[in-house]
């Protein structure tokens, strides 16, 4: 930690290994200023926008919608709540393609803008200082703010971590190619940005707060510059262009001189970062009571006519915008949602501008050739030149392709940021970074496919113990009735003589005898089961077997809930084993039905004979 | 309308495997210049055998891989090892080495093992070890260099040789690298051992008239037009610096020391620098990247292996030069290397974890 603080405070900029260079390409679009999209036939909101569970759906379909409204539920902490991006109608709740590169649908609002734009009513905050950080915090929350740089965490998730946190890291470098969005943002909302980044430093409780651009941006560097002047605390730090040096880890190194322990995040080494455009959606959020309802989306490619950055309000399906900025497809198109190293292509345009999309590229194929034919690995090693987290990525493509997933776990294929710079420069064009994605998603099936092997395999042991348990205890009951049977013979046989021999105890001993009766007809009467007991059955038999079967109920219960649990956590991934569950949860109430009808019986014995032995005492 | 699919990343550097090799031939032809300068026609035409050998003997195994034989061609593989091999063996060496030599590089080393980039040895040095000791006459048989031969073979006279062994005149390479005076020329570097083992001492062996300049007539600039090429690749990045600093530091720190120690027997690093395939070895052989290590500090290591050894089977082998030999050890030596010398990733590094405590 001494160590960090003291890297920062000399303002040094460390390197990091490998990194490459690509064209930047941010020009045009980042010259021109930013434009509003007009808002778009339908919008559609996918219900999932962002890592974390979707919400529930507070609107009905045909319900007229206010700008700014929320349109579902977050559960608390576990995701973030959805808005309407103008005043409309709820068209439909239906199943959409999604913004994915599989283009697969999932569950989505959609809403006609009534063009009225007409807000809900809104409680502005004239000085954040006057609340607390929780409150902001739930505000945040709320306006559903999430991470609009990388995967879109939600950030008041990122923010409530209970840790010290020294430094604040507002990331600025936009380090991909083509894409401008932040650089937009910085030029023309700098003071906005400062505020948002005021209140995170606020909320944080980070002593520093350091701003960090690449050098290749110049005029926001420059805006910016002006924008904290008068924070002492605030520092610009401009970096290098190199890509990925906007990779949280890579930009962390830049600042600090230090790597993010492997499987640590940031927070472990007093160290947050959001975006410049996290940090104006918060300011957004806190100060205007405005929620994420939009965002700037680069619009770029040699296959647009009119490149430039544009405010997208979330729900913009890209043919909306794409046909806003003139597009001209080639044949063969790619439509490239995210940029040209970490972007993924859409095989339809009728998708949605969701929280994460921050650039739409429509290359030509003079300007991104599509890839030639993935030739054999030659071990150059360029990639592991460029690789960032000085991995082997030809060794791990080895790897990969063997399928060796111990191996690869070995040489860190976890620790793989998927930047693509070993793609981008492999001679042999192999896709590398398909390779470890590939790879990670089977380790991680597999590891998922160990867990559930392992459950259903404790539970099948659980199951067989317990019916051997009980086929255990049924043979000890049988035993025991069959002793207390034969005891009672004796017993009676006994009895005869001495009640001859005994005038004194004679009455008594009828009376006994009619109650024994008595008893047995109610027994009978409670049931087969009951019938067969012996009717001088020991009390101490009686409390075992009630407790026997209150342990049975209590098995019975907790086997629902964790069914239910399991139902609820795996939602049907596994058809088989819960299909397994439910048989087992269908075939227990049986014996315990079985069992409370005993119970019922033996309930009635023991009243029975205490009755005749009240009597007895009477007599 | 429905858009191409792609895998991200969607561009690329546009450098790729078959122009690497390309830059690789590329940048022998100054070397070759020189070799057929002062050793006559007979590269060019060792340099045409091979690569026909090597072009349809790879189409076959690769067809007979059920693969495509044009995309194989096309990554010019074949085409480098069947370059280096010709260039490697004595220009006049009969067709039937060079068939012999390429066939083993591309179906034994290459393609059985697996085709491009599964080969565990360098195909070409492979070739050339099999043929140096399967046929060690004619594959020590090198002429003198131009300015001291006692002929001048013209075209149709070095191919005359070359397919029959002799030529259109009845002479025989033997008697072609005998002097007038009955003397067979050898090559510096097989001239000193000889010299030095036969109890000269190096001022007597450099009497010799190969040996009438820096590092042997001919040779030197052999040398300096491979080390033009290594220039060349380093400035293009189509090699990195570490395999060839190491091995001309594992050469020439091992000989300076010794030379400084022993002047009258050792030679010196200037000798052993411009004599036999050194350049050769450390711009365009020892860098095969598909059987050289693969990370900086491996390769640095890898070169450095090779240089030590080639120095040390020069100075008490049993072969005037050694740089086949050496490659080929320390290809065997790749995978451990490797193992040892891998980079520390990203946040692994002990110092990372203990800041955080």
């Amino acid at each position: 930690m001494q160590d960090i603080k003291q890297f920062v405070e000399s303002g040094q900029i460390a390197r990091f290994p490998g990194g490459i260079h690509p064209p930047e390409r941010k020009q045009p679009a980042s010259e021109q200023p930013l434009s509003r999209v007009p808002y778009a036939a339908e919008l559609i909101l996918p219900l999932r926008q962002h890592i974390g569970l979707s919400g529930q759906c507070t609107v009905a379909v045909g319900e007229r919608v206010l700008k700014g409204q929320p349109l579902t539920d977050a559960a608390l902490h576990q995701g973030l709540p959805l808005h309407a991006p103008t005043s409309g109608t709820v068209k439909a709740i239906e199943q959409r393609p999604m913004s994915h590169a599989s283009g697969l649908p999932e569950q989505a609002i959609i809403i006609s803008p009534d063009g009225e734009d007409e807000w809900r009513e809104r409680h502005p905050l004239v000085d954040y200082q006057q609340h607390d950080k929780a409150e902001l915090l739930d505000i945040i929350q709320a306006a559903g703010v999430a991470g609009l740089g990388g995967a879109g965490f939600p950030t008041s998730q990122k923010l409530a971590q209970q840790k010290p946190v020294s430094y604040l890291i507002i990331n600025g470098v936009e380090c991909e190619p083509y894409i401008c969005a932040d650089d937009r943002l910085m030029r023309e909302y700098a003071q906005a940005i400062v505020l948002g980044m005021r209140i995170l430093a606020y909320i944080t409780g980070a002593d520093t707060t350091l701003l960090a651009i690449e050098d290749n941006k110049p005029e926001a560097i420059e805006s910016m510059r002006v924008a904290i002047a008068e924070y002492d605390d605030i520092e610009l730090r401009v970096v290098p262009t190199k890509y990925p040096s906007g990779g949280e880890k890579q930009l962390i190194q830049l600042l600090t001189g230090h790597e993010v322990p492997s499987k640590q995040l940031p927070i472990e080494m007093g160290i947050i970062m959001q975006n410049v455009g996290t940090a104006f959606a918060v300011k957004e959020a806190v100060i205007d009571d405005k929620p994420l309802i939009e965002r700037v989306v680069t619009l770029t490619g040699e296959c647009i006519e009119h490149p430039g950055n544009v405010w997208a309000p979330l729900g913009t399906p890209v043919d909306a915008l794409l046909d806003y900025a003139g597009f001209k497809p080639e044949k063969d198109q790619r439509v490239i949602m995210g940029g040209p190293m970490m972007g993924f292509t859409l095989p339809i345009t009728a998708v949605p501008v969701v929280k994460t999309t921050n650039c739409i590229l429509v290359p030509s194929k003079q300007e991104l050739p599509p890839p030639g034919d993935e030739m054999a690995c030659i071990r150059c090693g360029a990639c592991a030149e460029v690789c960032p987290a000085s991995l082997q990525p030809q060794q791990l493509q080895w790897l990969a392709k063997a399928k060796d997933y111990p191996a690869l776990e070995e040489n860190n294929l976890f620790d793989c940021i998927e930047c693509g710079a070993c793609a981008f420069v492999c001679p042999s064009e192999i896709p590398l970074v398909h390779y470890y994605r590939q790879a990670k998603s089977q380790i991680r099936n597999q590891a998922r496919e160990q867990a559930k092997a392992e459950l259903a395999k404790q539970r099948f042991e659980a199951r067989q113990a317990r019916l051997e348990r009980e086929k255990e205890e049924r043979l000890e009951r049988h035993r025991k009735a069959a002793e207390a049977r034969k005891q009672m013979q004796q017993q009676q046989a006994e009895e005869a003589p001495q009640q001859e021999a005994s005038h004194d105890g004679k009455s008594s001993a009828v009376a006994a005898a009619i109650a024994r009766a008595k008893a047995k007809k109610a027994a009978q009467e409670g049931g087969n089961a009951a019938a067969e007991q012996p009717t001088g059955s020991q009390p101490e038999e009686k409390s075992k077997k009630s407790a026997a079967v209150a342990a049975a109920i209590e098995r019975a219960k907790a086997k629902k809930a964790a069914q239910q649990a399991a139902s609820e956590s795996e939602a049907g991934a596994d058809r088989s084993a819960g299909s397994e569950a439910s048989d087992e949860a269908t075939a227990q109430p049986r014996p315990a039905q079985d069992k409370s009808a005993a119970v019922a019986a033996a309930i009635a014995r023991a009243k029975k004979k205490k009755q005749a032995r009240d009597q007895e005492d009477k007599q | 309308m429905s858009f191409k699919v792609a895998a991200a990343p969607h561009g690329h550097s546009q450098k790729k495997t078959n122009q690497v090799m390309a830059w690789v031939v590329f940048a022998l032809i100054p070397g070759v210049l020189i070799q057929s300068y002062f050793f006559g026609w007979g590269v060019w035409f060792q340099i045409l055998i091979a690569v026909s050998v090597a072009y349809l003997s790879e189409s076959i195994c690769v067809w007979a891989r059920e693969r495509s034989a044009r995309q194989a061609l096309r990554d010019n593989t074949a085409l480098v090892t069947a370059v280096l091999l010709a260039i490697s063996i004595p220009p006049l060496a009969p067709w039937w080495i060079i068939v012999i030599g390429t066939l083993f590089s591309i179906v034994v080393v290459k393609q059985v093992y697996g085709g491009m980039g599964q080969n565990i040895f360098n195909p070409a040095m492979a070739g050339y070890v099999l043929l140096l000791i399967s046929f060690p006459v004619q594959m020590t048989h090198w002429l003198p260099a131009a300015p001291i031969a006692p002929y001048d073979l013209g075209i149709w006279q070095t191919l005359h040789t070359i397919i029959f062994e002799y030529t259109p005149s009845g002479y025989d390479v033997e008697q072609l690298r005998t002097t007038i005076d009955g003397i067979s020329m050898a090559t510096p570097l097989d001239g000193v051992k000889t010299a030095l083992d036969q109890g000269q001492i190096l001022a007597e062996a450099y009497q010799q008239p190969m040996m009438a300049s820096l590092a042997g007539i001919g040779w030197q600039w052999l040398n300096l037009g491979f080390l033009l090429g290594g220039a060349i690749l380093l400035q293009q990045r189509v090699i990195r610096w570490h395999i060839p600093v190491g091995f001309l530091a594992g050469l020439l720190i091992p000989s300076f020391l010794a030379h400084i120690f022993a002047p009258s027997v050792m030679p010196g690093p200037v000798f052993h620098a411009l004599s036999g395939a050194t350049m050769l070895g450390a711009f365009f052989i020892a860098t095969d990247p598909v059987s050289a290590a693969t990370s900086d500090r491996g390769r640095l290591l890898f070169g450095l292996l090779i240089g030590v050894l080639v120095w040390i089977i020069r100075t008490w082998g049993g072969y005037p030069d050694a740089v086949a030999f050496a490659v080929l050890l320390a290809n065997l030596c790749v995978p451990i290397i490797d193992r040892y010398t891998r980079p520390t990733v990203y946040g692994h590094h002990v110092g990372a974890k203990h800041d955080t405590e």
